[in-house]
C-alpha cells in the first residue's frame, strides 16, 4: 500500500513500518562509514600528531605543502591532466564515428563486432592489462606518456561507444535523409548536422570518461614509469612505502586527489545521470 | 537500411564498368557501404591494442622459459601457494557481489519512488565509486584501524574490551569491496527497478495481492535479468581487486588473490610468460562465472518491461 500510494502522492509521508526503517537503517550505517572512511582521512591531513585519541592534537596545514614538494606533485597533476585530456580526445575521434555505425547499420557481422568492442569492459583490468604492458613494453612506450595513454584507450573507447549509441539512436534519421536531398556530402552531414545535435552526448561521454581516467589504477600502474605517473598511481606508491614518509602528508596528498575528484565530479553531475557514471547497460533492443 | 547513398562508382560510372557497380550495388543491399570506413579507426584499435595483446600474451604463455608448452600452467598448478590464489579471489569476490547486489534489492525497491532527496543520496553514492579503491584503503586503514574512529565507537558503547582486528587481513579487503561495490549496484539496481511499470504492481493490489506477493510473483521475476547483468558486472570489479588487497590485505597470505600472484610474475620476477599465463588462467576462470550467471539468465523472462527503460 505504502509504495503504491508514495508513487502517486508528490507529497512525502512519514513511514513508520519496521522494514523501511530497517533500510532506512542500513542506508544511514552505511553513510555513516562512508564519511568516517573519508573523513578520518580530511581530518589527519590537517592534523599535528595523532595517536591514541579521538581528534588530533592541534591542528596545522603544513603537511600539504610537504606533500607537494615530497612527492613532486605539480608534475604528477600535469601528467594527470595531460593523460586525462588525451585520452578524451582521441577515444572521443575514435568512438564516436564507430558508434553512428553501430547504432545506424545493420551489416553481416554486426554483432561479431559489437561483442569485441565490449569484451575490455567485461574483463578485469589486470587480466589484459599484463599482456598489454608486454607489448608496450617490447615497442618501446610503456614507461612514457604514449604508454599510459595507449593503455587506458583501451577500456575508454568502447566506453565512448555505449554512452554515444542512444544518443544516437534518438537523433531522426529523416534529419539526414533531409541533408542528403538537399546536397549534402557525407562531410557536410557529419560536420553540420549530427555534430550540434550530437555535443550533449558526447560532452557527457567525455566527462564520464575523464573521470574514469583519472581514477583507473591497474592500466596505468601497470604501464607508468617514474615520470609518468598519475596521481592515483603515486598515492598508490606512497602508501605501499608506508613509515618512510608521514602517514600525514600520504593522507593530505589523498585530500588534493579527493578534492580533484569531487570537482570533476560536480562537473560530471550537472551533465549526466549518477547512473550513467556507473554504466551504460546496453539491454536488448525495443522490439 | 533506408539510406543506400549511390557509390562514386555509380556516379561515374560509364558504359564499361557496369559488373563493378553490380557487386558494389549488391552489398549496399545488404548494408556494406562506404559508410562502414567509419569503423576503422575503432577496429583498428581494438584489433592493435586488445585483440593483438591478448593474442600475444596466449602465445607467450605457452613458450614459458623452460619445459614444454603448458609448463607454466602445470607450474601454476603444481604449487598450491600459487593455486589457491583462485579460491582466495573467488572467496572475496563472489560473496561481496552477491551481498551487493542481494542488499541492493529491497533498498532500491524502497526508493524507487519518488521522494526529497533522491538525487542527493544517489550523488552520496556516486562519491565511493569516483574515489575508488586506492583512497578508500587509505580511508580504511585511518578508520577500521586499532585505534580508528570505528573501533573508538564499539568500545565507548562496550561492545568490545579490546579494538577488533579489521585490517591487514580479509575482512579490511571485503569492506572495500563493498564500499566500492555496493553504490555500484544499488545505482544499477535502481535503474532496472525504474523500468518496470508501476501500474503492473497496482493492477495486483486491485486483485488482492499482499506487498510480498507483488514483490515475488511481479517485481522480482521481472527484475532478475537486470540483476544478473547487475551481478555480473559487481563480480567483474570485485575480482580485479588489487590495490585495497595489497593495502588493507594480507598480500602474502589470507588475501593473496590472483592478481597479486601476476604482478608479482610480471614485474618482480620479471617472468613474462608465466605472467601471461596467470593472465589467461585469471580471465578464463572470470568468464566461466560470468557465462554461468548469464545462461541462467537465459532462463528468465526477458521481454519488454513495460515502463520507460
Amino acid at each position: 500500500m505504502v509504495t503504491t500510494t508514495a508513487a502517486t502522492d508528490t507529497r512525502r509521508r512519514i513511514v513508520a513500518r519496521p522494514a523501511a526503517w530497517l533500510v532506512w537503517g542500513a542506508v544511514i550505517f552505511f553513510f555513516l562509514n562512508l564519511l568516517g572512511v573519508v573523513g578520518s582521512v580530511l581530518v589527519s591531513s590537517f592534523g599535528q600528531r595523532w595517536f591514541d585519541t579521538w581528534f588530533p592534537d592541534g591542528y596545522t596545514t603544513k603537511w600539504y605543502g610537504d606533500a607537494w614538494t615530497e612527492f613532486a606533485l605539480l608534475q604528477v597533476i600535469t601528467v594527470t591532466l595531460q593523460v586525462s585530456l588525451l585520452v578524451v580526445g582521441l577515444s572521443l575521434l575514435i568512438g564516436v564515428p564507430a558508434a553512428y555505425v553501430l547504432a545506424r547499420r545493420s551489416f553481416p557481422g554486426k554483432r561479431a563486432i559489437y561483442l569485441v568492442f565490449l569484451l575490455p569492459i567485461l574483463m578485469p583490468p589486470i587480466t589484459y592489462g599484463i599482456p598489454l604492458a608486454t607489448v608496450l613494453y617490447k615497442f618501446g612506450f610503456a614507461g612514457h606518456l604514449s604508454g599510459v595513454v595507449l593503455a587506458n584507450l583501451v577500456p575508454s573507447v568502447p566506453f565512448v561507444i555505449l554512452t554515444m549509441t542512444p544518443f544516437i539512436e534518438q537523433i531522426d534519421p529523416r534529419i539526414e535523409s533531409a541533408a542528403r536531398m538537399c546536397g549534402a556530402g557525407m562531410r557536410s552531414v557529419f560536420l553540420r548536422v549530427l555534430a550540434p545535435l550530437l555535443l550533449p552526448g558526447m560532452l557527457a561521454s567525455a566527462i564520464l570518461v575523464l573521470v574514469r581516467t583519472v581514477g583507473m589504477f591497474e592500466l596505468t600502474f601497470l604501464t607508468a614509469g617514474p615520470d609518468s605517473q598519475t596521481l592515483v598511481v603515486a598515492l598508490y606508491y606512497s602508501m605501499s612505502a608506508a613509515g618512510i614518509r608521514a602517514q600525514q602528508s600520504v593522507d593530505a596528498m589523498a585530500v588534493m586527489y579527493t578534492a580533484m575528484m569531487l570537482v570533476l565530479l560536480v562537473i560530471a553531475l550537472r551533465y549526466v545521470n549518477p547512473t550513467q557514471l556507473v554504466a551504460r547497460v546496453k539491454e536488448e533492443p525495443e522490439p | 537500411m533506408s539510406v543506400t547513398t549511390p557509390t562514386p562508382a555509380v556516379e561515374s560510372a560509364g558504359p564499361p564498368a557496369p559488373a563493378r557497380a553490380h557487386w558494389q550495388h549488391r552489398l549496399a543491399e545488404r548494408g556494406v557501404d562506404r559508410h562502414l570506413w567509419l569503423l576503422t579507426p575503432a577496429l583498428l584499435f581494438v584489433v592493435l591494442l586488445f585483440l593483438y595483446p591478448f593474442f600475444y600474451g596466449l602465445g607467450l604463455s605457452f613458450q614459458p622459459t623452460e619445459g614444454g608448452p603448458f609448463s607454466d600452467y602445470a607450474r601454476f598448478f603444481g604449487d598450491a601457494y600459487q593455486r589457491d590464489t583462485i579460491w582466495t579471489t573467488l572467496g572475496l569476490a563472489l560473496p561481496a557481489a552477491l551481498l551487493n547486489v542481494v542488499a541492493s534489492v529491497p533498498i532500491a525497491y524502497r526508493m524507487r519512488g519518488r521522494f526529497r532527496g533522491k538525487r542527493l543520496v544517489t550523488i552520496l553514492l556516486v562519491v565511493p565509486i569516483t574515489l575508488g579503491t586506492v583512497l578508500t584503503a587509505q580511508g580504511l586503514l585511518n578508520f577500521l584501524g586499532p585505534t580508528g574512529w570505528f573501533n573508538r565507537v564499539l568500545t565507548a558503547l562496550h561492545l568490545t574490551d579490546e579494538p577488533i582486528r579489521l585490517v591487514h587481513n580479509y575482512w579490511g579487503v571485503f569492506f572495500s569491496l563493498v564500499i566500492t561495490g555496493f553504490p555500484f549496484a544499488f545505482l544499477l539496481v535502481l535503474s532496472y527497478l525504474s523500468g518496470i511499470d508501476p501500474t503492473l504492481e497496482r493492477a495486483a493490489a486491485t486483485l488482492g495481492a499482499g506487498w510480498w506477493q507483488r514483490f515475488r510473483m511481479i517485481t522480482l521475476p521481472l527484475l532478475m535479468p537486470g540483476l544478473a547483468t547487475t551481478f555480473c558486472l559487481t563480480f567483474v570489479l570485485a575480482f580485479s581487486v588489487f590495490p585495497s588487497a595489497v593495502l588493507v590485505g594480507n598480500p602474502a597470505g589470507e588475501t593473496r588473490v590472483i592478481s597479486i600472484a601476476a604482478y608479482q610474475a610480471a614485474y618482480e620476477q620479471y617472468d613474462y610468460p608465466y605472467a601471461s599465463a596467470i593472465a589467461m588462467i585469471m580471465g578464463l576462470i572470470e568468464l566461466v562465472v560470468i557465462a554461468v550467471v548469464l545462461f541462467a539468465r537465459t532462463r528468465f523472462y526477458t521481454g519488454s518491461t513495460g515502463g520507460k527503460g
